[in-house]
């Protein structure tokens, strides 16, 4: 009777967790509580040896696979990937996928209300860093139950996580997959973001970042943000294949004003829509927490050093037209943990689809995610 | 299981619990073998999607890396022995690869086919033409292999560059020895198993 595809995790139902022991962040604050909300699909076996954690990029969230009801149009964002028999399969592991901390789909962030004030954080919620997040993400396994995690996959901003886990908690991660990541941003990356963050700033409707109180919301900054972001993410190539000069009119018109391209269409679109649906707060502190990771930092900058007690086996996948992550940052970290004789390995996929091919069902990065998720041992 | 002829004969050169670097490791099965006989820490280089799948199934650590390339990511002395089987006359510096493994590795272990085998030379002097065999079925425009030597090109170029011969096996297709190739090995050798250092 269900109208969801066989391989598909089906229904799902967002869960939500309190947590009530303050939390130290990075930065020297302290949040007194916060709620988590995440998913989950598969089985926990008995041992509790099955546990994938997903961790989410830039502007992901809980919603990783399967569908919220009968009638919601697409699955979660990395459904190409998650349930019965796809690459992380969810008939062997049990998938737990959440909401970071600071975001703006239901785990406490800028648009909760800050209970010492009564009013919504904004500007008020504290930066938060990758470290931060996973100490909360640990905290999660905590409540569930679950003491080792059989893997921590993550792409982008999620393969930071993933990273981290392993840095952070080493007895606590089996595997790691990090997908078009980077070991740190490079000047360049932590130049777009702070072009999409002065986007959002310098919007009137952004009263610093209190714009809530004022019952706007600052739109034109958060499209102009995203359609900076959306550049990065696609490649020259796609961008030439997909759009190439075409023209949404049959003439120019000699005007600033009237969208001729194809390709401006697509970029308003995609910003419209974000902008729509995207917490501008969120979205800062988000780029805040790509440009602060750099987790050899506190080890002189030598990544080898920083690895030196990492106890997880590390799949790292690069795709070849990525420029925002490019191959050679995902080879960074692939050589850092070769110098800490961990164990490694590295696929670098042809896709043209530039950053965005991590979130794709490109048919060999499937088939080699699938590979090395079936070969980690999980007990019946 | 049994372990391919050449690769038997490499593993005997191996120390349990060392370190191994396979360049062109290929489906993996040198590795595995080493890791599940003799707690082997090995990595692979390989850049066949296929073959890194298999690799990456069965829990090698793999890299996707083209030895053509550069090693320059692997550190002077990290590896006890580096491994190259049957991928010297493929490479464009067979050479800088050949001084790569030892800056690398404190050994080489390295395989190639003879091209002076009385085989080739018969070809080559019958028909004048480049060998095209069963084991060698390329022409020469399509082939991968584009640096054949001979086991004595192989040997000037060790002593031009100081290079140790520690050992050398010469065996025929199916990696066996006999007293025969021994004798002779340049002209009745097919492929040569070579342990290097420096």
């Amino acid at each position: 009777m269900s109208q969801f595809p066989a391989d598909s995790v089906g229904l799902v139902t967002p869960q939500h967790q309190s947590f009530v022991e303050p939390l130290r962040l990075a930065c020297g604050r302290t949040l007194a509580g916060y709620d988590l909300v995440y998913e989950t699909y598969g089985q926990l076996n008995a041992n509790r040896s099955n546990a994938v954690l997903v961790c989410h990029a830039l502007s992901g969230h809980h919603h990783a696979a399967g569908y919220h009801s009968e009638d919601e149009r697409k699955p979660g964002w990395w459904d190409a990937c998650i349930g019965p028999g796809k690459a992380i399969d969810t008939n062997r592991f049990f998938v737990v996928s959440l909401n970071n901390l600071g975001g703006c789909h239901g785990s406490t962030g800028p648009c909760s209300t800050n209970p010492e004030t009564g009013k919504s954080y904004g500007a008020s919620f504290p930066i938060l860093t990758v470290e931060d997040w996973v100490n909360s993400q640990a905290r999660l396994a905590d409540m569930l139950g679950i003491e080792v995690w059989a893997a921590v996959v993550g792409g982008s901003l999620g393969g930071m996580q993933a990273l981290q886990w392993t840095i952070s908690y080493p007895q606590r991660v089996r595997h790691c997959v990090a997908i078009a990541t980077a070991p740190k941003l490079s000047a360049q990356n932590i130049a777009f973001n702070e072009v999409a963050r002065q986007a959002i700033i310098t919007d009137p409707d952004f009263h610093n970042g209190d714009y809530a109180a004022f019952g706007v919301i600052p739109k034109r900054g958060l499209m102009l943000a995203r359609m900076v972001g959306h550049i990065t993410y696609l490649s020259d190539d796609s961008m030439g294949e997909k759009f190439g000069r075409e023209l949404r009119t049959d003439r120019l018109n000699y005007d600033f004003t009237s969208v001729e391209f194809q390709v401006e269409s697509y970029l308003r679109y995609q910003g419209q829509e974000f902008s729509g649906r995207f917490d501008a707060n969120t979205y800062l502190l988000m780029t805040k927490a790509l440009d602060y990771f750099d987790p050899a930092e506190a080890h002189g900058g030598d990544l080898a050093r920083t690895l030196e007690h990492v106890e997880a086996r590390f799949l790292v996948i690069s795709f070849t037209t990525d420029w925002r992550f490019s191959p050679a940052r995902s080879r960074e970290l692939v050589n850092g943990l070769l110098a800490a004789r961990k164990a490694v390995s590295y696929v670098e996929i042809d896709a043209a689809q530039g950053h965005d091919a991590f979130l794709l069902p490109i048919p060999r990065y499937v088939e080699a995610l699938s590979r090395y998720m079936n070969q980690i041992e999980v007990d019946r | 299981m049994s372990l391919r002829a050449d690769l038997q004969i490499i593993e005997q050169w191996i120390r349990p619990g060392s370190r191994v670097l396979d360049l062109g490791c290929g489906e993996g099965e040198l590795l595995r073998y080493l890791r599940d006989h003799k707690s082997v820490q090995g990595y692979g280089l390989e850049i066949d999607p296929t073959k890194i799948n298999r690799c990456l199934e069965t829990g090698l650590s793999v890299i996707e890396q083209n030895l053509d390339h550069s090693l320059d990511n692997f550190a002077d002395g990290s590896f006890d022995t580096v491994v190259m089987t049957q991928s010297l006359q493929a490479l464009h510096y067979p050479d800088r690869v050949i001084e790569d493994m030892l800056r690398i590795g404190h050994e080489a272990i390295i395989t190639f086919p003879n091209f002076a085998h009385w085989r080739c030379r018969f070809y080559l002097g019958t028909k004048g033409r480049m060998p095209v065999s069963e084991f060698m079925p390329y022409t020469w425009y399509n082939t991968p292999n584009i640096h054949f030597c001979t086991f004595q090109d192989f040997e000037d170029l060790c002593r031009s560059r100081s290079i140790e011969i520690l050992d050398r096996l010469v065996v025929d297709q199916t990696h066996r020895t006999s007293r025969i190739t021994a004798l002779w090995p340049n002209l009745l050798g097919e492929v040569a198993i070579y342990r290097v250092t420096r």
